[in-house]
């Protein structure tokens, strides 16, 4: 007995999966074989969230020690590899604290809706050519909605924990996430218009070249709001150390505080893979059909690269002066790359509709020339707003004492 | 429909990230305004004025270095001073010399952390830090080579120094300021322009000359809020008579002035150290003095030094013992942090952790 998987399945284009309910199908049950690679499917992307988190640290704590003239940690395995799992490892012996006033369930419930949405989102990653487990047609809306869990799940640690600063870091990080979904999306609808498809495989095949030298406005915005959704520097007011000790997830131990840190860190590595996806071209690249997923982890690293970058070299935002950048800064930025996708997308396309590379070659020069101008323009706007006058040197005079000449 | 709300009062301290210690505030906040301080101390204290009255007038330099650990070298020269005018004594010129350098290189080591660590409250994850620890931990060698110890060195002795510093200190020294002066070049280049620092601190917790000097705030503090004031003019101690230095004045008063002050004031250390190493002429490096001192009973003395975090004096009162009778210690730290209520009310958290950077307070010499 052999199953059949219709060819309009999502999860058709998926050649492990395909492959999986193939085998599984020849002996059992079709709706079980269906269930089965469905699982199978899921361990794997799991274990890549995971493990991609794991890496994610190291990466992070070894670059920063680099950034710093520090050697970072190199005890372990090679290179100091094998930290991670021993963090784990000590995590794990942890006593795992629930403080005296917390809402249980709620608490306890956090870590796992915070790695949860991380895991959904790379359901429709094309890690390489046909291997997204499931090739939604409204993929970038997909992520976008799946994204939003987390603010819910931070918000819940915040209010259970029973702790004034994690209610700080709840706050403040909602405010946040709220204020930057808007560019965030904005910015990707010039994306989906020039791909004219929300389909993460489609978006990659569009890139006969990189969206990020087509809209590089886009990115830039993108880039921005994601560095304030991931609480990462200089944005990361939630989990501000100096000032509110670890924000929401200061009452966390144990495997709970494991888990959330590698939702944090695996957040990087999904939101550095989307990014890839979306504007560094995904998986496209020389010999893309045997090297795909090589040029898609390099694509990867370089944005978290870029993250990690950010965090060692940036102070910290105010909270007011954050949401200043979102509403007075991003925003007409993400508006004035809309307005002028939109037009050039209107003016170029052929008669069918579709874009031709000289088209989005064209686009790349008007939209880098554009991105320049708007980027100097509102920020010397929101610039403006914050001037001082150098007060007169202070005629105090200390009784007593004579005055010495002001050098 | 209206929302209710109500002001939450916080413990910030005395265990918290960036409290400088052990210092603790309960601050009730509105939302994220600060509407009223109340600092609480006490939780350092070790009694150091009580255990000078118990030990002999040597003992006693040790004592002073455990209380603003940053500055040791400082500490000792305020107190030695203090000593040797209950005595009537004056060091030998080399000892003055020896004293001036170590005293700037302590002060460039205390600005470092200070400024390191503004920065870190700032948000920027460790990478000013490490710049500032990087050469900090020279100075610190330099200091081991003087007198065996990195922080509290109690290298300086009533009447002079411990000893002379060894041969090969002057040119490890030199190898340090040439390095010192890339390094801190890559740091200014780092901060001192930074947008994101500018407007995290431009304008923010000002503290007017006149508050200033009410409050008798001194040292950086003080000269950021305008007020041209550096006990090492007005009053000049050991070699700060001999040599040439500017005194840098804040013309906004608020927290980036305190920290620019602070950056400008290690390019005049360094510039004193300069002058010092020109300056220094061979001779004895201590005055011969017996080994338990006995000032005239009924004796007073206030020895005073511009230490790193602003005036720093001790006053000694003497019955003719081995011990001093008094020993009062006025810290700069703890006169510094009577402006808190000025500096923090009507801010927003993330400025509180900021303004007490800027005023660079250790809790070793609050508490005392």
């Amino acid at each position: 007995m052999s199953c059949q998987l219709a060819a309009d399945n999502v999860l058709y284009a998926n050649g492990l999966y395909r492959l999986v309910y193939d085998l599984v199908g020849t002996i059992l049950p079709c709706w079980l074989s269906y269930v089965i690679a469905g699982l199978v499917m899921i361990f794997v992307l799991v274990n890549a969230v995971l493990l991609g988190a794991a890496v994610i640290t190291w990466a992070e704590r070894r670059l920063l020690g680099r950034f710093q003239n520090r050697v970072g940690p190199n005890r372990w395995g090679p290179f100091g590899l094998f930290q991670p799992l021993a963090d784990l490892l000590k995590l794990l012996t942890k006593e795992d604290l629930t403080p005296d006033g917390a809402d249980k369930p709620v608490f306890a419930l956090v870590p796992i809706l915070m790695v949860a949405p991380l895991v959904m989102m790379t359901a429709v990653i094309p890690f390489a050519e046909n291997t997204s487990l499931a090739a939604l047609n409204v993929g970038v809306l997909y992520i976008l909605a799946v994204s939003s869990i987390t603010s819910i799940a931070i918000f819940m640690a915040g209010w259970s924990s029973n702790n004034r600063y994690a209610m700080f870091g709840a706050a403040r990080s909602v405010a946040v996430l709220i204020s930057y979904e808007v560019p965030v999306v904005l910015s990707l609808l010039g994306v989906v218009m020039v791909a004219a498809s929300m389909s993460l495989g489609s978006i990659v095949e569009a890139q006969v070249l990189p969206f990020f030298l087509v809209q590089p406005l886009a990115f830039f915005v993108f880039m921005a709001g994601m560095s304030a959704e991931l609480n990462r520097s200089p944005f990361d007011v939630a989990e501000a150390e100096s000032e509110i000790i670890a924000g929401y997830h200061t009452e966390y131990s144990g495997v709970k505080f494991a888990l959330i840190q590698a939702a944090e860190f695996g957040g990087v590595g999904v939101v550095s893979a989307i990014a890839a996806t979306l504007f560094l071209g995904g998986w496209s690249g020389p010999w893309s059909e045997y090297l795909g997923w090589l040029w898609f982890l390099i694509k990867t690293g370089a944005i978290v690269f870029l993250f990690i970058w950010f965090r060692a070299t940036y102070p910290r935002l105010r909270i007011d002066q954050i949401m200043a950048v979102s509403w007075k800064f991003l925003l007409p930025l993400s508006l004035v790359n809309l307005a002028a996708v939109t037009l050039e997308v209107f003016l170029l396309r052929g008669p069918e509709g579709v874009l031709t590379t000289g088209d989005l070659g064209i686009m790349a020069v008007i939209n880098v020339v554009v991105t320049v101008v708007a980027i100097w323009v509102f920020g010397n706007l929101i610039r403006d707003r914050v001037k001082f006058q150098a007060r007169q040197p202070s005629d105090v005079v200390v009784p007593g004492v004579t005055t010495i000449e002001v050098h | 429909m209206t929302i209710r709300t109500e002001p939450m009062t916080v413990n910030v301290g005395p265990q918290h990230p960036s409290t400088h210690g052990v210092f603790r505030v309960r601050i009730t906040f509105d939302g994220e305004d600060i509407v009223e301080v109340e600092p609480v101390f006490g939780y350092l204290h070790r009694g150091t004025e009580k255990l000078a009255e118990e030990r002999n007038y040597v003992q006693v330099v040790t004592l002073t270095d455990r209380l603003d650990y940053t500055s040791s070298m400082i500490n000792n020269q305020a107190y030695c001073i203090a000593v040797e005018r209950l005595l009537g004594v004056e060091p030998p010129p080399r000892a003055k010399y020896l004293r001036t350098l170590t005293a700037e290189l302590q002060r460039i080591a205390a600005h470092l952390i200070a400024v390191g660590f503004f920065v870190q409250e700032l948000g920027a994850f460790g990478t000013p830090l490490m710049y500032a620890f990087r050469s900090r931990e020279r100075i610190l060698e330099l200091f081991e080579m003087l007198c065996g110890a990195r922080i509290t060195v109690s290298y300086m002795r009533p009447g002079g120094v411990f000893a002379d510093a060894p041969r090969e200190f002057w040119p490890a020294l030199d190898r340090f300021l040439e390095d010192f002066e890339v390094e801190f070049a890559e740091m200014e280049q780092l901060l001192l322009e930074n947008e994101i620092l500018m407007i995290r601190t431009r304008g923010v917790s000002p503290i007017p000359p006149e508050v200033a000097v009410n409050n008798s705030v001194s040292g950086p503090v003080l000269r950021a809020s305008g007020v041209n004031w550096d006990w090492r003019k007005q009053d000049p101690y050991d070699a700060y008579d001999q040599v040439e230095f500017d005194v840098p004045v804040g013309s906004h008063w608020d927290n980036y002035d305190r920290f620019w002050v602070r950056i400008q004031e290690v390019h005049q250390s360094l510039r004193i150290i300069r002058q010092c190493i020109e300056q220094i002429e061979p001779g004895p490096a201590r005055l011969e003095l017996p080994l338990v001192l006995r000032p005239d009973p009924g004796r007073e003395a206030y020895g005073r030094v511009e230490a790193s975090k602003g005036e720093l004096a001790f006053y000694l009162v003497s019955d003719g013992g081995i011990a001093p009778y008094r020993c009062k210690i006025r810290s700069p730290s703890l006169i510094n942090l009577t402006i808190i209520e000025e500096l923090l009310v009507g801010w927003k958290l993330a400025d509180m952790i900021v303004s007490l950077g800027s005023i660079d307070i250790n809790m070793g010499e609050v508490d005392r």
